[in-house]
């Protein structure tokens, strides 16, 4: 950065071009974590196979072109990847001072998803029309700034060296700070987005060092909440259809147990080495639904197998695993809680997602991160991922 | 951007972190651990699942082989029907689903487009019948009964018909040629039950719920030779069932046809004459029950001595096989099983056992001989026979003097055979038998095949009973406690049941001179049925060898390609020497030339000298029932065996059928001449049919039995014998088109004229046969 000193003399080191200030020992994309860089993109090609063979047949959704899936997803990784290159490039620290800004920004269009400009897909009205055919998911970009905001509050105060740990009336804020996008999403309803926020709030929490008392307040008020909402009925009759088949698989398996009983057979029936890619039966005969996005994981299962199936779980959890590294090698509370909440969104989200198809968890929408078609989702894990690897370069040297 | 504490965290938030981390990890762990458990550990179990979700069966049903007489005439084959189906998979590929192409059907068969919509929907809960109960990839018949023209039409415009097929489908018939039924000896099909079904199921020849399998006589005994296999195509299907693709399938593939040794027209003879047989000796009067001959069953068998084959096989009552097709209905079925009809779904040639009587003497001659009685020997023939106070009298107490073994079969002396029985079992230790007693009447008797099955190729035969030692003590082991009882119950003075009762619980186990005595004329407690018997003088026609009667001849496969002959097969050889056995066989000969069958044969202008007829005459009582007729009788090529119970003498009652039969077989007029152009079967048929290359079993048709001006006497196939049903090729340089047609109509043609030639042949057979002579 401060080359600009030598450049005047004329036998001193020429001003280096932007490739070699690329490749310089101390340059940035040395810093990067390149093992969470190349997990996140070996799921993304997994992710887009598996989504080629899931909709190469379905003439009714790829209008005629068997690529039409494949290609909007590598297009959204590669915008995903630049949307982390960018976040990377900005920095989470300058960041934090546009995150008032950006929070408004994605509580607005949760709004607008309600207003007729929303659309609905699968009884929950999570989308938000842009025109064009081009539709975006409002709550994947909250999980992101719900996440900036809560760190910027939470921190400001002990990373300043105010304080150890934040006080309640700054965790009071943090929570009314979650609790308002929580309650739009709430309304949609798009109960798995939540769900991953409460998660995502909880270990925010545990991360800043806030009280034991407010962590097990929050699980409490959780449980609570949750039981007021099956009591007012604010669920929808499929939501509860969907608790009901996660209780009994066996209860109606061409009505409500359709999909986690078709999904589980497709993984079981993949056995330690699958069908071989593009050879399933139950995905070439689309027994499972929505399997380029909530269910692709039945895809890996049935045409991969265990082996192909634990190369995700495996691929998943180098990456958590580097990213609870770059939690825990930060030095300041801001990074950490960002760290934290990125981790538990995506190992929460994760879980949800392949334990619904293996039948260890209700059935609720969500994308597998990395892997599942759905542009606005890809975006918002690249840019967690870009934040990522931000704190990750931007932490001092030496530490 | 400057303000980084030195210190870092607190450890508050460390070991939070530490939890979080191994909190998430252990969450993956755990999805690894289900993983393994849903893909490794139950992998077969889901694989089974995904497979029965997308892979869903079309059962073509197999083409049942014919049941073919010697000549080639079928006894049992296919009819052709045209049935007109749906196929629900084409049918919702159209835009409507179909509703507009099964209008213009319901409009081409003439039916209403409501119950052609009826049909081809499927059954659920909600859906009344009719409705289609099968599988929804299965084509569904809408009508089994469509005429050739709307079968054609249909065809000529298929692209207004997608899914919809006319195809001729077979059903099994029972043609009864010559007017003969054969119905037991060909048994009959049921359906298979879902027990059946479950079992096949996962064959390669699974069952369709429509099915039907043998289940009696040849349909049963050669069931999986002419079943053939069915056909299964299976198919690929996605979520909504929409075909995606044909995985591996296999063709169906035809039955192989049964040639049997059967002729149809001696069999439509021998049913015939049995029925009269029994119809005249129910005119007789009895004089031992004071009233006329009962003649509630009985049963002719037609055999080739030197081969075992069946030409003829009747037992009477005898129903109409074509009850069973098409399913039986519960009326009809009671009334084929009830005691009221006499159960005439039994095959009495084969399960009808009585006491041989008198026919037996040829078995009591071998003992004799065996024993050490010279042939040639004097022997007594006195009007009775007094054993043990008891007096055993000659039939109708008639005395010849001294006689040797021969003259005793021909005039039937009985006490020639109670001295030799009384004899033996003197020797033998009497009531105190000696250990090795040599029990010569006895063995001699199991040496003939008596008390075992004769190996006949149709299913339940019965073994028939020998009543020796060992059958005593077994008979009286199981029985002694009753008989016990009932003597112990006695009180007063004893009747007569009871002290049968007391004698048979003290020494029921042991053989008496009686039993020995009565034995030995073929009463008692001998049982034997008609094709043993059969089997017994086949063997003294043939020189000794006593073989399986056989009905099937040759399984031909549908395309006539592997002709597998069926061998005849012995097991055993009579125990007499050839000098006996020609002793035996003059003996014979002289009970039909001045013996007591001769006023039948000999004395009734049989062509002795042409043809040499052997027999003996049977008349077994039966305790508390009118007398069983027997006769055996055989040629050099032929044995016929008759006998009907309650129906009189052997001679009497059975005489003028069995010599009916010889007549037809050998063409032998009233006169005693022999007109070998009327003989249906002079010589056994050695060969088979001839077989034409594309599998089509010729028949045989006779020539004489077609009046001149009909269609011209040369062999004419019949299509239901070939393996498709289709006709022969019509002639090159038709179109397709008119082809079809043509052929449609000589389908029908073919039809009539082969009914006409069925009543016109039985017309003929009948006046062969007798009865009513033009």
């Amino acid at each position: 950065m401060s080359t600009r000193t030598f450049a005047l003399g004329g036998y001193g080191p020429r001003r280096r071009s932007a490739w070699d200030r690329l490749t310089a020992r101390d340059s940035i994309v040395w810093r990067l974590d390149w093992v969470i860089m190349l997990s996140g993109i070996a799921l993304a090609v997994i992710g887009s196979l598996l989504v080629y063979s899931a909709t190469r047949n379905r003439t009714e959704l790829n209008q005629g072109d068997p690529r039409y899936f494949l290609v909007r997803h590598v297009i959204s990784l590669g915008i995903g990847i630049a949307l982390m290159i960018g976040t990377v490039w900005l920095g989470h620290r300058r960041l934090r001072s546009a995150v008032p800004v950006l929070y408004g920004i994605t509580v607005l269009l949760a709004v607008c998803v309600l207003t007729p400009l929303g659309a609905t897909i699968n009884g929950s009205r999570a989308w938000l029309n842009l025109g064009g055919g081009f539709t975006v998911q409002p709550a994947e970009f909250i999980k992101i700034t719900v996440i900036l905001g809560m760190a910027m509050l939470l921190a400001a105060k002990v990373d300043a060296g105010d304080q150890e740990h934040p006080d309640h009336r700054t965790v009071l804020h943090a929570l009314g700070l979650a609790a308002l996008p929580i309650v739009v999403i709430l309304a949609m309803p798009d109960l798995g987005s939540v769900m991953v926020l409460v998660i995502i709030v909880l270990a925010v929490l545990l991360a800043s060092g806030a009280s034991n008392r407010w962590v097990i307040g929050l699980c409490l008020a959780g449980a609570g909440g949750a039981v007021l909402v099956w009591a007012l009925g604010l669920l929808d009759e499929y939501q509860i259809n969907r608790f009901a088949a996660f209780a009994n698989p066996a209860l109606d398996p061409a009505g409500v147990g359709y999909n986690t009983n078709q999904a589980r057979i497709a993984i079981g029936s993949g056995g330690l080495t699958g069908k071989g890619l593009f050879e399933g039966t139950q995905t070439t005969g689309q027994f499972v639904p929505e399997q380029q996005t909530d269910f692709v994981f039945t895809v890996a299962g049935e045409e991969l197998g265990f082996v192909g199936g634990g190369l995700i779980l495996v691929l998943l959890a180098v990456l958590i695993w580097r990213a609870c590294r770059i939690a825990r090698e930060s030095t300041e509370l801001y990074s950490t809680i960002i760290a934290a909440g990125v981790i538990a969104w995506f190992a929460f989200q994760a879980f949800e997602n392949i334990g619904m198809t293996l039948g260890i968890m209700p059935v609720a929408g969500l994308p597998l991160p990395f892997v599942s078609y759905g542009g606005t989702s890809m975006f918002a894990v690249w840019i967690a991922v870009g934040l990522l690897q931000s704190i990750r370069t931007q932490r001092p040297i030496g530490v | 951007m400057t303000n980084i504490p030195e210190t870092g965290r607190s450890s508050r938030v460390t070991i939070r972190l530490v939890a979080i981390q191994i909190l998430v990890l252990s969450l993956l762990l755990t999805l690894g651990g289900r993983l393994w458990y849903l893909q490794v550990r139950n992998g077969d179990e889901y694989q089974k699942e995904a497979k029965g979700n997308h892979v869903q069966q079309v059962v073509e049903p197999a083409t049942r082989g014919s049941i073919l007489d010697a000549r080639g005439v079928p006894i049992a084959d296919n009819e052709t029907r045209l049935v007109v189906s749906a196929s629900r998979t084409e049918l919702m590929k159209q835009d409507d689903d179909g509703k507009a192409v099964l209008e213009r059907l319901a409009k081409v068969l003439g039916m209403s487009p409501k119950t052609v919509r009826e049909k081809v929907r499927l059954c659920d809960a909600k859906t009344p019948q009719p409705c289609w109960n099968g599988s929804p990839y299965q084509p569904i018949p809408v009508t089994d009964d469509a005429k050739p023209q709307q079968a054609l039409q249909i065809r000529e415009r298929s692209e207004d018909f997608p899914g919809i097929t006319a195809e001729p489908e077979a059903v099994r018939r029972y043609p009864a040629p010559y007017g003969a039924n054969t119905s037991q000896a060909l048994g009959y099909l049921s359906p298979v039950t879902d027990e059946e079904i479950e079992k096949a199921k996962d064959t390669d020849s699974p069952f369709l719920a429509s099915d039907e399998i043998g289940r009696n006589g040849l349909e049963r005994s050669y069931d999986s030779q002419l079943r053939g296999s069915s056909g299964v195509t299976r198919y690929e299907v996605d979520n909504l069932g929409r075909v995606m693709g044909e995985a591996e399938s296999d063709k169906a593939r035809p039955g192989s046809n049964l040639v049997t040794s059967m002729d149809a027209r001696v069999q439509a003879v021998a049913e015939k004459q049995l029925d009269k047989a029994m119809k005249d000796a129910r005119k007789e009067f009895d004089k031992n029950t004071g009233r006329n001959y009962k003649a509630d069953a009985g049963a002719v068998v037609v055999m080739e001595n030197k081969t075992g084959r069946v030409v003829s096989m009747a037992s009477n009552p005898e129903y109409d096989p074509n009850a069973w097709v098409g399913g039986i209905s519960g009326k009809e079925y009671a009334k084929l099983t009830g005691k009221k009809s006499n159960y005439p779904l039994l095959n009495r040639a084969i399960q009808g056992l009585s006491a041989p009587g008198s026919v037996f003497k040829v078995i009591s001659t071998t003992a004799a001989v065996k024993a050490g009685y010279p042939f040639n020997g004097r022997y007594d023939c006195s009007p009775s026979y007094k054993v043990g106070g008891q007096v055993f009298k000659n039939f109708e107490s008639e005395g010849h003097g001294s006689i040797n073994l021969g003259r005793a079969l021909e005039v039937s002396c009985d006490t020639v055979f109670y001295d030799l029985a009384y004899k033996q079992w003197k020797k033998d230790g009497g009531n105190l038998p000696k250990k090795g007693a040599k029990d010569w009447f006895y063995r001699t008797a199991h040496d003939f095949g008596l008390g075992k099955k004769t190996g006949i190729d149709i299913p339940n035969e019965v073994e028939g009973r020998v009543p020796d030692r060992k059958w005593k003590k077994n008979y009286w082991e199981a029985n002694k406690d009753a008989w016990c009882k009932q003597a112990d119950n006695a009180k007063g003075r004893p009747s007569y049941a009871e002290r049968i009762a007391k004698e048979n619980c003290v020494s029921g186990m042991k053989m008496r001179a009686g039993d020995s005595v009565n034995y030995s004329i073929g009463q008692g407690d001998t049982l034997v049925t008609p094709i043993q018997m059969a089997t017994i003088y086949g063997a003294l026609g043939n020189g000794g060898t006593l073989y399986d009667p056989t009905l099937g001849k040759a399984v031909v496969s549908p395309d006539g390609d592997s002709v597998k002959e069926i061998k005849p097969h012995s097991h055993g050889k009579l125990p007499l020497g050839k000098k006996t056995l020609a002793q035996m066989d003059k003996a014979l000969q002289g009970v039909a030339t001045h013996g007591t069958a001769a006023w039948r044969f000999g004395e009734a202008g049989w062509p002795q000298d042409k043809i040499k007829m052997r027999a003996k005459t049977g008349t077994a009582e039966v305790a508390g029932k009118q007398t069983t007729s027997w006769l055996a009788t055989y040629t050099d090529d032929f044995t016929v065996v008759m006998t009907i119970s309650q129906g009189g003498t052997g001679s009497g009652a059975s005489g003028p059928a069995v010599r009916k039969i010889y007549d037809a077989m050998y063409g032998v007029t009233k006169d005693g001449d022999i007109d070998k152009k009327k003989a249906l079967l002079p010589k056994p048929e050695t060969k088979l049919p001839k077989i034409d290359k594309d599998g089509t079993i010729v028949a045989q048709r006779d020539k004489q039995a077609e009046k001149p001006g009909d269609k011209p006497a040369d062999a004419s196939k019949s299509p239901s014998a070939s393996p498709s049903g289709s006709p022969s090729a019509s002639p090159p340089g038709e179109s397709p088109r008119t082809r079809r047609e043509a052929e449609a109509v000589r389908n029908e043609a073919e039809q009539q004229q082969r009914r006409r030639d069925g009543a016109q042949q039985v017309r003929d057979v009948r006046a062969l046969a007798g009865g009513e002579r033009p």
